[in-house]
């Protein structure tokens, strides 16, 4: 009996809230609002990033059961069409992001459509594919900027009002659209749409059976998963200031999986809690150069072998609750 | 009821599939040179003992003995190797292979195995289609096929897995000549079937199992008196 | 010399024997992974990083013992499928009885470390390794120049894909590999070793990259990151052409590298995208690929 990707430690079916989770929630904000104070805001945005793509990319491993490889490219994709609206079209913040992130959704449907015809191995291969193409694209693009990427992208104002280059205040924002991402994915994965989606995961022949258009679900769930990807490519081009090559390489893909599967696959807090070990890792072990590189891959290899459940994972399982 | 001049000692063994218990302590025996048939209703644990005395399953416990050899956490290749061949309940010819590599691949595991000769002599439709692909062979001649190939194995312990599910009344004659061929020679057969009455024809002794467990035994010679209990068991 | 829409006959047959190195290097590659896929249910995504070791052996047995080339195409290899065994043992192993996803993440993890201990060791420019004197200048063929050495990679190539395929389809030993494939369990119960067969299945896939990367060395310089864009566009290769067969992966190998190289001469943007476009267009027509079993 193979082990499948996805065997959330925990899986209860009730529609309310789990208390742990509201537990977690609260603390995780309560974190989050002292946070800034204690540590770099800047380090704080690039983590809360991730987590929210982190997360978007859980929705589709966690609960579809599907491995995309190729997720930068939303993430890459919606950066520098939010840089490019923000600094070229001069266009405000939120105006910015909504279209990096419709950029992303419509990345989703048209690399899903093509993706979903495969299952399994040959999915993750096609998503790793596309992702290469879109990378040789960006590279080849006069407005990507190439190598040099888009830099200089001005942070605007918050619906008119808002001076976003203020540090406080920009993180104030991304920690507010994170959040409300967040909330977002898990209204999704408890709502009728959620269970149709973990029925596939489980069993997908007996959901064909009952007469789901399963097809359109895992269309839909993808779609889903890339667009919250670009609202978090989006954010972070406004708080980096620059949209690069680096977000759509597939590198990109690789980090996005190691956090999510370091914090723990299937879970809902384990995307952040692995985003945020990543992130720090990676600015901690930054005078190392390539031995990031190794480490990363170390960790990645030791997590499949001993430790698929991921931090979160674990603890949920040792504690008996839903993490 | 074990013999330790017995070929194969079978004792509580008990399987598992995943989470669920499916043999709850089976024990007999099988003597050298007798046919002895598992018989039960569909889902009974015939083809699971089979499966766990060769190995296939793995989550086991208890003892199985055969010439005086443990197997119970041995890898299947290893059982294999003492001298027991398995012929599957779903004949199990590989599609990528023709006949003849079918026949050929399983290997030597003691000396005394048939030759392809005498296995033709045995199954002769098989010399005709030795090029053509293992599973473009009619029903009947998989079957042949099946028991051919573990015939140049030199095993003498076989375990035939219904030898004669879904085969035409013609085909099922062949098959109880050669398994009759085989007894004279000295091989020792466990057989599971479902057709009792092909059974009938061959097997010394006969177990009834039931959910997991051995509920009955008797030998051929008491057959005539208990096919009534016989047919309560087996639902016919 | 002369033209063909408008293309001066060196240049269009130039990139044309480009293009069949390139396939060359694509069949290979993907026989292996169809290989290692077919006995392991895996891709091995650390593929890319076992070619570029097979390069690196190469150019470091010369360094530092002397040893060249002709050597290389066989000790690189048994080295290099060596390490294939260890990593078979020590961890694939482990995985077979999990969802295959878990072995193309093990294996993911194992590309990037090896990437990048090498970028470590050696930085991220190439490292030169040069033609063997016996392969080296070429032929005039009138219509265009042919290096010796690249003539060598093509007929090379072919002669190992062959030999491979042959192996697999008409030999004992490739019968019991193709029993393996269909059902390892019978196939043990039978007794055949069938973990040892796959620990060296395995090793071989990787054996063949790495011959692969030997015979790349003197084309492409040697860099720690040759291997990684390179295994994106072998997956591709992979997706067009299915991984049912053997010979399937070895045609939709050199066929794409003969489109790539003609793309290069009449649309050379798009040269390194071409591929993928036509992964995309595939999956949208044909989606178990071109000589694939509906997985």
């Amino acid at each position: 009996m193979t082990e499948r990707v996805l065997d959330p430690p925990v899986l209860v079916r009730r529609r309310e809230t789990a208390w742990s989770l509201r537990i977690a929630f609260a603390v995780t904000v309560a974190l989050l609002i002292v946070a800034p104070f204690v540590i770099y805001p800047i380090f704080l945005m690039k983590a809360l990033c991730f987590a929210l793509f982190a997360c978007a990319f859980n929705l589709l491993i966690g609960y579809v059961g599907l491995v995309s490889f190729g997720h930068a490219m939303f993430f890459g994709w919606a950066s520098y069409l939010t840089a490019h609206a923000a600094k070229v079209w001069g266009l405000p913040p939120e105006l910015a992001i909504l279209i990096g992130t419709a950029t992303a959704a419509v990345l989703g449907l048209v690399a899903g459509s093509l993706a979903i015809r495969r299952q399994g191995i040959y999915f993750a291969m096609i998503t790793l594919a596309l992702a290469q193409m879109m990378f040789f694209f960006a590279l080849q693009a006069k407005f990507t900027g190439g190598e040099d990427g888009i830099q200089g992208v001005p942070r605007g104002r918050l619906f008119g009002i808002f001076d976003l280059n203020g540090e406080m205040t920009m993180y104030l924002f991304v920690l507010v659209v994170v959040l409300a991402g967040l909330l977002l994915i898990y209204r999704i994965i408890n709502s009728p749409f959620g269970e149709v989606l973990k029925a596939i995961r489980e069993n997908e022949q007996r959901t064909v059976s009952l007469g789901y258009n399963v097809e359109r679900y895992k269309l839909v769930a993808f779609v889903l998963s890339a667009t919250l990807a670009g609202l978090a490519g989006s954010l972070k081009a406004l708080v980096f200031q620059l949209a690069s090559l680096t977000d759509v390489h597939w590198t990109m893909s690789g980090d996005v999986i190691l956090m999510t599967l370091l914090g723990g696959l299937g879970t809902v807090f384990g995307p952040v809690a692995g985003a945020f070990l990543v992130v720090a890792m990676q600015s901690y072990l930054a005078p190392f150069g390539q031995w990031v590189l190794v480490i990363q891959g170390a960790v990645f290899v030791v997590c499949v072998l001993a430790f698929r459940r991921g931090i979160v994972g674990e603890l949920a399982h040792a504690l008996r609750v839903q993490l | 009821m074990s013999d330790t001049r017995a070929l194969l000692s079978v004792k509580d063994l008990e399987a598992w599939y995943g989470e669920s218990h499916v043999l709850h302590g089976v024990t007999f025996d099988v003597q050298p040179g007798e046919v002895v048939t598992l018989l039960g209703r569909n889902g009974v644990g015939k083809t699971t003992t089979l499966k766990a005395i060769m190995g296939i399953i793995e989550q086991r416990t208890g003892s199985v003995c055969f010439e005086g050899r443990e197997l119970i956490g041995l890898p299947s290749d290893a059982i294999a190797r003492c001298g027991i061949a398995f012929c599957p309940e779903e004949r199990g010819i590989f599609a990528s292979l023709d006949v003849k590599e079918n026949l050929l691949l399983p290997p030597q595991v003691r000396p005394g195995g048939l030759d392809l000769d005498r296995i033709f002599e045995l199954f002769p439709n098989l010399r005709e289609r030795l090029r053509s692909q293992g599973t473009k062979l009619s029903g009947g001649e998989q079957q042949m096929l099946a028991i051919g190939r573990i015939l140049r194995t030199g095993a003498r312990l076989l375990l035939l897995d219904e030898p004669t599910e879904g085969l035409a009344p013609v085909i099922i004659e062949q098959i109880g000549r050669t398994i009759g061929t085989l007894k004279a020679q000295g091989f020792t057969i466990l057989l599971v079937e479902q057709n009792f009455h092909f059974a009938a024809t061959l097997a010394d002794r006969y177990y009834v199992m039931e959910h997991g467990r051995i509920v009955d035994h008797f030998a051929a010679a008491e057959l005539h008196a208990n096919t009534e209990k016989l047919h309560d068991y087996l639902g016919v | 010399m002369f033209e063909i829409f408008g293309i001066p006959s060196q240049a269009l047959f130039g990139q044309l024997l480009l293009g069949l190195i390139n396939g060359s290097f694509y069949a290979l590659l993907s026989l292996g992974l169809a290989v290692i896929f077919g006995m392991l249910n895996i891709i091995n995504f650390a593929h890319g990083a076992q070619y570029m070791m097979g390069a690196f052996a190469a150019y470091l047995l010369l360094q530092h013992t002397g040893i060249g080339y002709w050597e290389a195409l066989v000790i690189a290899p048994i080295l290099v499928g060596a390490t294939g065994i260890l990593v078979e043992r020590l961890f694939l192993k482990h995985l077979r009885k999990l969802d295959p996803l878990y072995g193309l993440l093990l294996t993911f993890g194992l590309a990037i470390v090896i990437e990048g201990v090498f970028r470590n060791s050696y930085g991220s420019s190439g490292l030169p390794y040069q033609v063997p004197e016996s392969l080296q200048g070429g032929h005039n063929l009138g219509f265009m120049f042919l290096p010796n050495y690249r003539a060598w990679v093509i007929v090379l190539s072919l002669a190992v894909c062959l030999a491979t395929w042959f192996a697999i389809e008409r030999t004992r030993l490739g019968s019991y590999l193709r029993a393996a494939t269909e059902n390892p369990v019978l196939e043990r119960a039978f007794g055949i070793n069938v973990p040892r067969m796959v620990t060296l299945t395995y090793g071989f896939g990787v054996g063949l990259a790495a011959l692969a990367g030997v015979m790349a060395a003197p084309i492409y310089n040697v860099s720690p990151q040759m291997g990684s864009d390179l295994i994106i566009v072998v997956f591709a290769v992979v997706v067009i052409g299915g991984m049912g067969s053997i010979l399937g992966a070895i045609l939709t190998g050199f066929t794409l590298g003969i489109v790539e190289g003609l793309t290069k001469v009449f649309f050379p943007e798009a040269s390194n995208t071409v591929i993928f476009v036509i992964m995309a267009i595939v999956l949208l027509i044909r989606p178990a690929g071109f000589f694939g079993r509906t997985a």
